[in-house]
């Protein structure tokens, strides 16, 4: 019906038909306009543009990130310089952030109240739960997202970067570049050279221990593979759970299959086999698999998929497990004296050709959204890279080290030093199993299969269904 | 509607229709005219607006997943970089997914459940409260009491119930069951945390339809000699066949979005595997959207056989 037909129906009176079919071509035309829209607003995203490939230069370069986090120490002084020089440009900018476990939130806080008192900027934080905010980040990118938000260097980044869902910010990174190392620039750059992200702290995975335990029982660190499963059958005859472990979110057993297999089979291996460029049933996945079921599973404590990783924490905190193999965030279940008595060891060399100089370390940082750039964001990045920003935030969670180089690691506690040591120590970095691999290999499939195999313990299955689905999932 | 319109006009094939046409349709014809253009105008929104929003939310949503169902998709960027597939997308639900077949099961098991355990208490709790007995009113706000908290809630109130540590079930039985990390008892611990919620939903709906029964018919049976189960099976429940069909209804359908209370506890892994689960596990951040999409058909068609069948059925018996 065109327009002037609706006029004449409107002088003349419309018949109920007429009326109907009005109603018709009204509901068509109106109705275009929520299906258009709808079409990138119900949308969710995931990954198929980036190609795996990308995983392996992400995390290898993180390699040399580490190396110069060690020698950070040195040169402490300059913090507070970077801080001064945060302009004052007032007005307001928000915050996405996940960080919403209780300690990493109040750090936060702090962190964004040294920010407003600097740069006279009131920060708006908006907290989404940790699990969720992953779950929705596509969704949120394509919405309304704030200016600045919480993100993962590596896999993860690129792929919104390819997608133009986060503006690049090499301008902030001008100010930046003499303060990180070479390796977490490359990490924080995206496929096209242009950099994405700010890092802000990284974190190792190690095996950790009370030393108090270890004193009293007289035990030594196991540097070896026959040491660590010897020391696992005395605590276990000592009365021990030699390993706490906990898979109920799924996610946790992720480092311990990481590092088993970059020890056996080395890190190159691990970065091909998460570019799925190597068959998940290939004999050298089988054999960590059973390397898995044959050693560790008689040392790891029971039902551990109907617990999480804080349960499994406060038994080694509780004396009632000998170690845990976590990242150090584990030490956010840990107080005072008790965080005192808290040390870690790195997962030790199963194969003497492969060594054990490779560390899983994931680097977290923050990202502007596509259109977020403003004075006020570009100061809060800024400000989020500076030494001064990182320590403040690491003050309120010592469970992490600071990713700006200049940083004065002599506030560190023994735990942050020694992690600083690791990392420095280490020839190469991965970010974690599902940082290095694709999103829609990682939680769908590597998620459920690895409990399966905790359950059952059967590797020719594990591997079978692994191989299968990322022959469906890697085809694009 | 139209049949109204047109059957006359069958009746009298040719306009030509002299001062003998029937009187009847004039009636009709003259009622239209009545109606004012603003009347037309409001008509025309009232239905207009709804149909709209219904075209808008549930009909493009239902048939964009069809149609994405068949795609290789992230969701991120122009419908250009979308992949077209064919049927791919299903025979790996079929094939190669070891999820789906025990999701498919849990989702059955659940509208088993639900449907001869759960809902025949509801019915039970009404009639038993029907009766007014003394506190009947509190007795009916415990029980309903769970049906106004959210799912999300409910499943923090009964992981701390279940935990295997310091859980109260555990605590007051001195068990040490590992009830949501044991896939094969998991799935039975969800499944009386969704019930006790389910319970007092369907008590609530049949009470009410249960007040609404004439008394009179009760009161006959009762002259006639009937026991009280006579009675409520032979008059009450053949008289309370719209309230049945919604209760079926509710059933197979609160069965087959069963989510909350799962995601709560382990985001449906390890045992818990249910199709909604699925769908949200390959959306999320994995971005699998013609999976996801292909799952929800599959649930849409699962979720559709029952009620089709049950009302058709029940339209049948209504018409003979």
């Amino acid at each position: 019906m065109t327009g002037s037909e609706f006029e004449d129906g409107l002088r003349k009176g419309f018949s109920r038909r007429q009326t109907l079919r009005l109603l018709g071509a009204g509901i068509l035309s109106a109705g275009a306009i929520p299906i258009l829209s709808a079409c990138t607003g119900t949308s969710s995203g995931g990954n198929t543009t980036t190609p795996a490939a990308g995983t392996t230069t992400a995390a290898a370069t993180t390699s040399a990130a580490a190396t110069d986090t060690a020698t950070a120490s040195a040169t402490g002084g300059s913090a507070t310089a970077s801080a001064s020089s945060i302009a004052n440009v007032g007005g307001t900018v928000s915050f996405g952030s996940n960080y919403s476990d209780e300690v990493p939130k109040k750090a936060v806080q702090a962190v964004m109240d040294a920010f407003t008192k600097a740069a006279g900027t009131t920060v708006n934080i908006n907290t989404v739960d940790h699990n969720s905010f992953q779950e929705n980040i596509s969704n949120y990118l394509q919405g309304s997202p704030d200016q600045v938000f919480t993100w993962f260097a590596g896999n993860r980044m690129k792929f919104f970067a390819a997608q133009g869902l986060v503006a690049p910010i090499d301008d902030i990174w001008a100010g930046l570049t003499d303060q990180y190392s070479e390796g977490y620039q490359k990490a924080s750059t995206g496929e096209d050279g242009k950099k994405y992200f700010v890092p802000f702290y990284n974190y190792p995975w190690a095996v950790f221990y009370r030393k108090s335990v270890f004193a009293d029982k007289g035990y030594t660190v196991p540097t070896t593979w026959e040491e660590f499963t010897t020391l696992g059958a005395k605590m276990k005859s000592d009365g021990l759970a030699p390993l706490a472990f906990a898979d109920k979110d799924g996610w946790p057993a992720f480092g311990t299959f990481d590092y088993l297999n970059m020890r056996i089979n080395g890190y190159d291996f691990h970065m091909e086999l998460m570019a799925h460029t190597v068959a998940w049933d290939d004999a050298k996945v089988k054999k960590v698999f059973q390397t898995w079921k044959d050693d560790l599973f008689p040392l790891q404590q029971e039902n551990p998929l109907g617990r999480t990783w804080q349960e499994a924490a406060q038994s080694l905190n509780k004396k009632e497990a000998g170690m845990f193999l976590l990242g150090m965030f584990v030490a956010q279940q840990f107080t005072g004296a008790d965080l005192d008595d808290l040390d870690f060891f790195a997962f030790p060399e199963i194969d003497s050709a492969i060594g054990a100089d490779a560390v899983e370390a994931p680097i977290d940082g923050f990202m502007v959204s596509a259109k977020g750039l403003n004075p006020q964001s570009t100061a809060l990045m800024s400000y989020l890279g500076s030494a001064d920003a990182q320590l403040t935030y690491l003050k309120s969670d010592a469970s992490n080290i600071a990713a700006n180089k200049t940083a004065d690691t002599s506030s560190y506690n023994p735990l942050q030093k020694k992690a600083v040591e690791l990392i420095g120590a280490a020839k190469s970095i991965s970010q974690f199993l599902d940082r290095d691999t694709r999103p829609d290999f990682a939680s769908p499939v590597a998620l459920p299969a690895f409990q399966q195999f905790i359950k059952d313990g059967d590797v020719d299955a594990v591997t079978k269904n692994l191989e299968d689905q990322a022959k469906a999932i890697f085809t694009s | 509607m139209s049949a109204d319109m047109t059957a006359p006009s069958l009746l009298t094939p040719d306009n030509s229709s002299g001062p003998a046409a029937p009187s009847r349709r004039d009636r009709k014809r003259g009622r239209i005219r009545h109606l004012t253009t603003a009347d037309k105008i409001i008509i025309g929104l009232m239905i207009g607006i709804p149909t709209l929003i219904e075209l808008a939310l549930v009909w493009f949503p239902a048939v964009a997943s069809i149609i994405l169902s068949f795609a290789r998709w992230n969701g991120v960027g122009s419908l250009s970089s979308i992949e077209w597939i064919g049927l791919t997308n299903y025979r790996n639900i079929f094939t190669i997914d070891p999820n789906f077949m025990p999701a498919l099961e849990h989702n059955l098991i659940w509208l088993l459940f639900l449907a001869f355990v759960a809902t025949p208490l509801g019915i039970l709790l009404a009639v038993m409260l029907d009766r007014e007995l003394a506190g009947s009113k509190i007795l009916q706000s415990i029980f309903f009491l769970p049906v106004m908290l959210s799912l999300a809630l409910v499943g923090v109130i009964w992981q701390l119930m279940f935990s295997p540590e310091n859980g109260f079930v555990n605590g007051v039985f001195g068990s040490n069951v590992d009830w949501f990390g044991n896939s094969s008892i998991n799935l039975w611990a969800a499944m009386i945390a969704a019930s006790w919620k389910h319970i007092g939903y369907i008590m609530i709906l049949y009470l009410a339809g249960l007040k609404g029964v004439d008394p009179a018919l009760k009161e006959a049976a009762a002259i006639d000699g009937a026991t009280a189960t006579q009675t409520f099976f032979r008059v009450v429940f053949p008289a309370m066949r719209p309230i049945n069909i919604v209760i079926v209804v509710i059933t197979v359908i609160e069965a087959l979005r069963a989510f909350d209370i799962v995601w709560i506890i382990n985001k449906g892994t390890n045992g818990l595997q249910l199709l909604s689960t699925l769908i949200v596990t390959n959306m999320g951040a994995a971005g699998r959207v013609g999976y996801s999409s292909a799952l929800a058909v599959i649930l849409l068609v699962v979720a559709l056989v029952p009620i089709v069948a049950y009302l058709s059925q029940a339209f049948k018996e209504e018409s003979r």
